[in-house]
């Protein structure tokens, strides 16, 4: 699989750390309540399909990256880092 | 017909005519009491003990393609009861027990191998660990020896005692451990339910989960919608998109697990031997393949299907532990859909929705819990109580962090269990 | 036998090899299996099941039954394919899964039992009695099992792998790739051209096709000459493009040196590598099928491919009088082939009514053959055909029941090849592998010509994606005939026809499970086990999938398709793995100290992937425990130094530093003073505790992090998260540092003693209190000074740039020597925090809470921070969860073992009495006898409780008392000094 870091362009996903979904960048205040909470660290949609995960550029630049991508055809729509995603 | 010795040579000796269907392939009826959804492993055990144990017959198995044809078809065969939480320790010691008498309950020959697997550790922490768990196992009623490495070494002798990068101090040994014949489980659970009356469906994708006033009243299907008065959500690897037919979100990921299988060779590894340094575990087939299998792919994914980094991580771990493998030639390589859990563990129990069940979460482990998770299901969907060997496969243990079973200890991270 | 005049092998270059001991001579170019032919060996391996002799069937890689061993010891090499095995002088190849010899083997007998031996016997038998599988029935069949064997000895050769990046990868030197090549090398694009063979040219090598007027074979040879003069193309013979991944990433496999007596004389045996093409070609041409009929396995049966390429490419006549048996024209050529060489064709039998008339053969059209005789090698087959049968006396049968289109590497994807009618084949889906274009035979083009278009045609739609402008290429001039066939799977009739000859899978078991409901494809697969062999069905799942079909009575594509996995031939595990053995598995760290450790005879243990010392031995010691209390000794009395370096070190920068670390620890840490020093506890975001250490505040906007070692890089993603992903708002910057900086522990009553001679100012206690840090100079070096202590002593720890730390250490341990201390190790350092009830990864384990260990008052009430409100969860910190405490035997001998389980005293130990664990354990030289911590349920109100350790794998069972998990200066005096 290769994957396009934003900052240093396509590299083998080898040298990626892979986190989960990319519902992680949207932490629930801390008064958000149980359901909030326990959809942020346990729930999942878990999509047949098209995703957004995040990928860390451990053997890279250390950058975080959002990637859209298929589950089913481990397609890659798209690449962006996490700083701008959640900006 | 039953299988037997005797009835392979009366029919060899008269042209193998009277050979018969191992199951019966049904029409779907309008209504059952109980249907299965997922014509995996533990569907069709759930079928069969349900129809064992607790006399119902009118059910249904519902799988989309053929029997037999997800993560039970494409595992590395491996059986144990080597776990150190409680939760998964009475579990597995339950599933295993099952396992030492299947052959005959189900007159069906499923290789059930107790050949014995070894937990190699590698330093004075990993060996307190790999103690925990064998005092547990024992405490459980299990087997568990703790070898330390000149014992290991006469067992496994072609180990890299030499200068493997992470030396070997010993082996947690677990004689009761060992293989089976994955299909041959599938197949003789789907013919001793059969037998009993389950109608096994095949061909028939489950397309809605029909629910009235919070209680489940049937399912939707392409072969017609089907009446039930209970269903069971039985098809990890695709546990999240079931469930959502019911509009539910379940606390899992997928993730793909590769396994790999070698040319045909005569016997040169007994036992099953894992190696936790390395992620890495093998044994050898009654064919003569070597069976392996190493950690995840590392990314969510219904491909069934991996790609090469992991390819090499598994094969990089066999040449340290055993370079003796290196001739060997990896025939297939196949991959396998994981439903990734929280805590690693599995997930058996009711829902919010009257009358239906789910059964998933299996991480890599679902291959040999086969005949224990549908043993406890049953006894689940039938009475309504958890079974004593399974009362902390709880739903909503994230939500209330009471029981969570973290035999890896890397929390909420449905990608690294 | 041999045809003078034939052939592309170099006549003026014998070679000499054996086989199962006896001498054969060979020429260059041969294969093995071509010399074997030469040679008049028929009979070259035994069947999986029946152990039926066999002889070879193909001329590749797909070869199901010539597989042999090759070499002994560490380089032995087992199910090597006679036919891919280029011949060198001193091969010695030996038969294989044969007992005693391969005349004679006495494993035969399962043929004759092959009635009870049907698909899926063993699934109805070997139940009874149970304990009879493991210790009878299963050593029985897997003995009888297998193929080759592994020596049992270490891989002695040499492996490799490679990266290789190209525009386009193509796959397959036939016509079509050649073109391909040719088309897109003459564009400029960078090219890698992959053949399994070790000659360029495909079928063209076994074919009496001519190209332009030329045989195919010099026309060939002519492209070859210019793509090598092309710099953008790379030529890799004998590599075999194994398997298609995820965008543009192939897998291939290069054999090296198998062709070399020397096996490499330096160069890898074989390399593995990894292609990433940007666009690809896959021209891997089509393989020919058999024909299932009656005993169709007899050594001297081969495909009628296979006849050709032997005759035409190797010289050699596989048979004095050969019969050729098929259902399309192609086969025609065999015959036509043969007459010109001048061997005699006794027969040539087409199932087709309408079969063209072949000339000056006895041609029978509307015959199939249906039956073959002979001891262990084909002397003579039947034909049914109009008016009856008939015998003819022929020591080789040349059958073709078509070809298939080598599909395989397009279904590693999951593509599922479709059904084409015309030629009776599955052929690729269009997509199935983004970016590649098949091409050629593996397309379903079976003409030269055809090839040749397909072949340019998509090199040039690849060079457009790609943005290159292909000048419109010249085709040249081949043959343009269709193909046509009538498909013939299997031959009705008695007997056993094999589909699946090395797993000896027949018709009839195919039928069997049918009637046995195992209807669906992969239900007979497994059911059967065909195509489960090392050829993996290449030579047999559509005829197996054709009977299947009849069986049931449905169609081919209704029945299913036919799908591959990677690898399409099988790659050795050393080379997928190559260069991990031994130290080769994981990188290794080393410390600036490592030098003088393992000068001093320390013992050394991994932690992560460094080294540390186990403990340093002094002459007279006996084991390691005598050293382990001396050094515990050194700093309880003296002065002790260890090598801390392997610590997780994080320098964290900007103006938000302080609000990262209040948002990553339980604690506050914008509240730390500068030039002060904090303990820290982490969370994961579920509420557990994920790793703890010190942060040192060397400025307002400046804080150095120290992690465990074993969670450096953990702790660094978190942080990096914490910052990218949760807060980009933040201005703060992060660099891992722990290999910048050397740091080493000074422990002990003297510790300051040691400083005080390499700190150009003195050390002050007024300003240099507990938990304070700051920059020092060391002898002139800028360095860092911390005191913190992990031994309860008062301690230090002193950092320099790692160039400095191994006279550094080497300046401590004297200096610690000349006061009655010295260096300290791993064990001793274990026994140090365990007396204080210092936490490890032992402790926080990955399923412990704040709580848990004792410090939920760490996490504070005024500030959020990751994994605070998971770790409110009710189950997280109610009573009953197992707490840490301290473990004391109540006799002064008793023994505790981590690992061990809890229990009330007068409890059965089993698991569901099971109170807890114990985690860590030592002797106490400071106590004087055995200490542990243990998690024990609702263990802090439990002190004082006397409860059972029980460890049940070494039979040690221990009461102790509950205790303070600090065992030894509880209040701290000695480390705030």
């Amino acid at each position: 699989m290769r994957i396009t870091c934003p900052h240093c362009g396509e590299r083998d996903h080898r040298e990626f750390y892979y986190k989960g979904h990319a519902l992680a960048l949207e932490r629930p205040s801390p008064d958000a309540g149980e359901a909030a909470w326990d959809d942020y660290v346990h729930q999942r949609e878990n999509p047949a399909g098209v995703t957004r995960d995040l990928w860390y550029h451990e053997g890279g630049c250390g950058a975080w990256v959002v990637v859209s991508r298929n589950t089913l055809t481990h397609e890659v729509l798209g690449t962006q880092a996490a700083s701008e995603a959640r900006a | 017909m039953r299988f037997s010795g005797l009835r392979v040579l009366k029919e060899g000796l008269t042209g193998n005519k009277g050979w018969q269907p191992h199951w019966r392939d049904p029409e779907p009826k309008p209504e059952y009491d109980i249907v299965i959804i997922g014509g995996g492993g533990h569907g069709l055990s759930t079928a069969y003990y349900l129809a064992r144990d607790h006399g119902l017959k009118n059910i249904a198995v519902l799988e989309r393609g053929y029997i037999g044809g997800g993560n039970i078809g494409r595992n590395t065969t491996i059986v144990r009861a080597n776990y150190f939480l409680q939760g998964n320790s009475e579990f597995y010691s339950h599933s295993l027990k099952l396992w030492e008498g299947l052959e005959e309950d189900l007159n069906y020959n499923v290789m059930h191998s107790q050949r014995g697997i070894i937990n190699l550790f590698h330093s004075d922490g990993q060996r307190d660990a790999a103690a925990r768990r064998g005092n547990m196992m024992i405490s459980q009623g299990d087997d568990a020896i703790l070898l330390g490495r000149e014992e290991l070494r006469k067992m496994v002798p072609f180990l890299n005692f030499d200068d493997l990068r992470f030396p070997l101090y010993g082996g947690l040994y677990h004689p009761r451990g060992g293989t089976a014949r994955h299909d041959a489980v599938a197949w003789g659970y789907a013919r001793g339910a059969d037998t009993r009356g389950v109608d096994l469906i095949q061909n028939c994708e489950v397309t809605g989960i029909d629910i009235e006033n919070g209680q489940v009243r049937g399912v939707q299907t392409v072969r017609g919608p089907i009446r039930a008065r209970k269903v069971a959500m039985v098809v990890a690897g695709r546990s999240s998109q079931v469930a959502a037919m019911a509009g539910m979100r379940l606390p899992i990921e997928s993730h793909i697990l590769q396994a790999f299988v070698t040319e045909g060779l005569k016997p040169v590894i007994d036992h099953v031997i894992t190696f936790g340094m390395g992620h890495f575990y093998i044994s050898q087939s009654d064919k003569g393949g070597l069976v392996f299998g190493g950690d995840l792919d590392f990314y969510a994914s219904y491909a069934a299907r991996g790609n090469l980094p992991t390819v090499e991580h598994v094969m990089e771990a066999g040449m340290a532990l055993m370079p003796m493998i290196g001739k060997a030639r990896v025939l297939r390589s196949w991959g396998g859909i994981m439903d990734m859990s929280p805590d690693g563990s599995p997930i058996i129990d009711r829902t919010h929705i009257d009358g239906l069940y789910v059964n998933c979460g299996w991480n890599y482990g679902g291959f040999k819990a086969v005949p224990g998770s549908g043993n406890v299901f049953a006894h689940l969907i039938a009475t309504g109580n958890y079974h004593p060997a399974a009362t902390r496969f709880r739903l909503d243990r994230f939500r209330t962090g009471r029981g969570i079973i973290d035999e890896e200890g890397k929390g909420s991270q449905h990608n690294l269990h | 036998m041999r045809i003078e005049g034939k052939g592309l092998i170099a006549r003026d270059h014998r070679v000499s090899f054996t086989f199962d001991g006896v001498r054969y001579s060979g020429f260059q170019g041969d294969t093995l299996a071509s010399a074997l032919l030469a040679n008049g060996v028929r009979l070259v391996a035994r069947s999986f099941k029946y152990h039926r002799p066999r002889g070879i069937l193909t001329a590749g890689s797909e070869e199901p039954n010539a597989l042999v061993t090759i070499g002994t010891g560490g380089r032995q090499d087992p199910n090597v394919r006679a036919t891919v095995q280029e011949l060198y002088d001193g091969l010695e190849a030996r038969s294989q899964n044969r007992w005693p010899s391969l005349n004679h083997d006495l494993l035969s007998v399962n043929d004759l039992a092959a009635p009870f031996f049907g698909a899926g016997f063993y699934y109805k038998t070997f139940m009874w009695p149970r304990a009879f599988w493991e210790k009878l029935y299963e050593p029985m069949i897997r003995k009888a099992a297998g193929l080759g064997a592994l020596s049992g000895e270490d891989n002695a050769d040499r492996y490799e792998r490679a990266f290789a990046f190209c525009d386009l990868l193509v796959i397959g030197a036939g016509p079509a790739g050649l073109m391909a090549a040719l088309v897109a090398g003459r564009a400029g694009a960078d090219v890698i051209l992959a053949d399994e063979d070790a000659r360029i040219g495909g079928r063209l090598l076994a074919e009496t096709y001519e190209i332009d007027g030329k045989p195919g074979h010099v026309w060939a040879e002519e492209v070859l000459a210019e793509l090598r003069a092309m710099d953008n193309v790379r030529l890799m013979t004998r590599t075999t493009v194994a398997g298609a991944y995820d965008h543009g990433t192939f897998a291939a496999l290069e054999r090296v040196s198998h062709h070399r007596a020397d096996r490499g004389a330096g160069a890898p045996l074989e390399c593995f590598w990894r292609i990433v093409a940007r666009r690809s070609v896959l021209a891997a041409g089509a393989l020919e099928r058999p024909v299932a009929f009656r005993d169709n396995d007899r050594p001297g049966i081969m495909t009628a491919g296979a006849v050709r390429a032997y005759l035409n490419r190797w010289g050699v006549a596989p048979g004095k009088a050969v019969t050729v048996f098929g259902n399309n024209d192609d086969a025609h050529r065999t015959a036509r082939d043969l007459m010109a060489a001048g061997v005699h064709v006794a027969g040539l039998i087409d199932s087709r009514h309408d079969a063209p008339e072949v000339q000056g053969v006895h041609m029978i059209r509307g015959g199939q053959v249906c039956g073959s005789t002979g001891r262990r090698s084909l002397e003579a087959i039947t034909v049914r055909r109009a008016g009856g049968e008939e015998r003819i006396q022929t020591d080789c049968l040349a059958m073709s029941g078509g070809w298939n289109p080598s599909v395989h590497l397009t279904c590693h994807m999951n593509g599922r090849p479709a059904w084409r009618r015309d030629i009776a084949s599955f052929v690729p889906v269009a997509g199935a592998i983004p970016g590649l274009r098949a091409a050629g035979a593996c397309n379903g083009a079976f003409s030269t010509a055809g090839c040749l278009r397909e072949g340019a045609a998509a090199a040039v739609e690849a060079l457009e994606d790609l943005g290159l402008k292909a000048s419109e290429p010249t085709l040249p001039a081949a043959d343009d005939t269709p193909y046509a066939l009538e498909p013939l799977w299997a031959v009705p009739g008695k007997g056993r026809a094999w589909l699946d000859f090395q797993n000896d899978v027949t018709v009839k078991d195919v039928k069997q499970a049918a009637v046995e409901n195992f209807r669906s494809v992969e239900h007979m697969k497994r059911y059967t086990t065909q195509g489960m062999a090392t050829d993996q069905g290449k030579n047999s799942n559509v005829a197996a999938l054709a009977v299947l079909a009849d069986a049931t009575g449905r169609g081919i594509p209704e029945t299913g398709t036919t799908t591959f996995r990677p690898p399409y031939s099988p790659i050795a595990i050393a080379a997928l793995g190559a260069g991990a053995e031994g130290k080769g598995f994981q990188p290794q760290r080393f410390t600036t100290s490592h030098a003088a450790t393992v000068a001093r005879g320390a013992p050394l243990i991994e932690a992560g992937l460094w080294y540390r010392p186990s403990y340093f031995p002094k002459p007279g010691e006996t084991d390691w425990r005598q050293s382990c209390d001396r050094e515990v000794g050194y700093v309880r009395n003296a002065v002790g130094v260890a090598d801390v370096s392997t610590l997780g070190k994080i320098d964290i920068q900007g103006a938000d530093a302080a609000k990262l670390l209040d948002f990553v620890y339980t604690n506050m840490f914008s509240t730390l003073k500068v030039g002060r020093v904090r303990y820290g506890l982490m969370l994961r975001e579920d509420g557990h505790v994920m790793d703890d250490g010190t942060t040192a505040r060397l400025g307002e906007d400046h804080y150095v992090m120290t992690t465990t070692t074993a969670a450096a890089g953990e702790v660094m993603k978190h942080l990096e998260f914490a910052t990218q992903g949760l807060h980009p708002e933040w201005d703060v910057s992060l660099c891992s540092v722990t290999e910048h900086w050397a740091q080493f522990a000074v422990a002990g009553p003297k510790a300051r003693e040691v400083l005080n001679g390499l700190l150009d100012t003195p050390l002050d206690p007024q300003d240099w209190p507990f938990m304070s840090c700051g920059a020092v100079s060391v002898l002139g070096v800028a360095g860092r000074l911390f005191r913190i202590s992990f031994s309860g002593e008062e301690g230090y720890e002193i950092a320099v740039p790692a160039r400095y730390g191994a006279s550094l250490f080497d300046i401590l341990v004297k200096r610690a020597e000349g006061l009655g201390g010295g260096p300290y190790g791993m064990e001793a350092l274990n026994v140090l925090r365990i007396e204080k009830g210092f936490i490890t990864h032992s402790e926080i384990h990955g399923r412990t809470t704040a709580y848990d260990i004792g410090m939920g008052g760490m996490v504070s009430a005024r500030k959020d921070c990751i994994g605070k409100t998971m770790s409110q969860r009710p189950g997280l910190e109610e009573p009953g969860r197992e707490c840490l405490v301290g473990l004391k035997p109540v006799g002064p001998d008793g023994r505790l073992l981590a690992g061990a389980h809890l229990y009330r005293k007068e409890a059965e130990a089993k698991r569901t009495n099971d109170q807890g664990y114990v985690t860590s354990v030592c002797h106490s030289p400071t106590l004087g006898h055995m200490i542990g911590l243990a998690f024990l349920a609702d263990g802090p109100e439990r002190h004082g409780e006397i409860v059972k350790m029980v460890d049940g794998l070494r039979g040690v069972t221990t009461l102790c008392e509950v205790v303070n998990p600090v065992f030894f200066d509880a209040d701290g005096g000695r480390m705030r000094g």
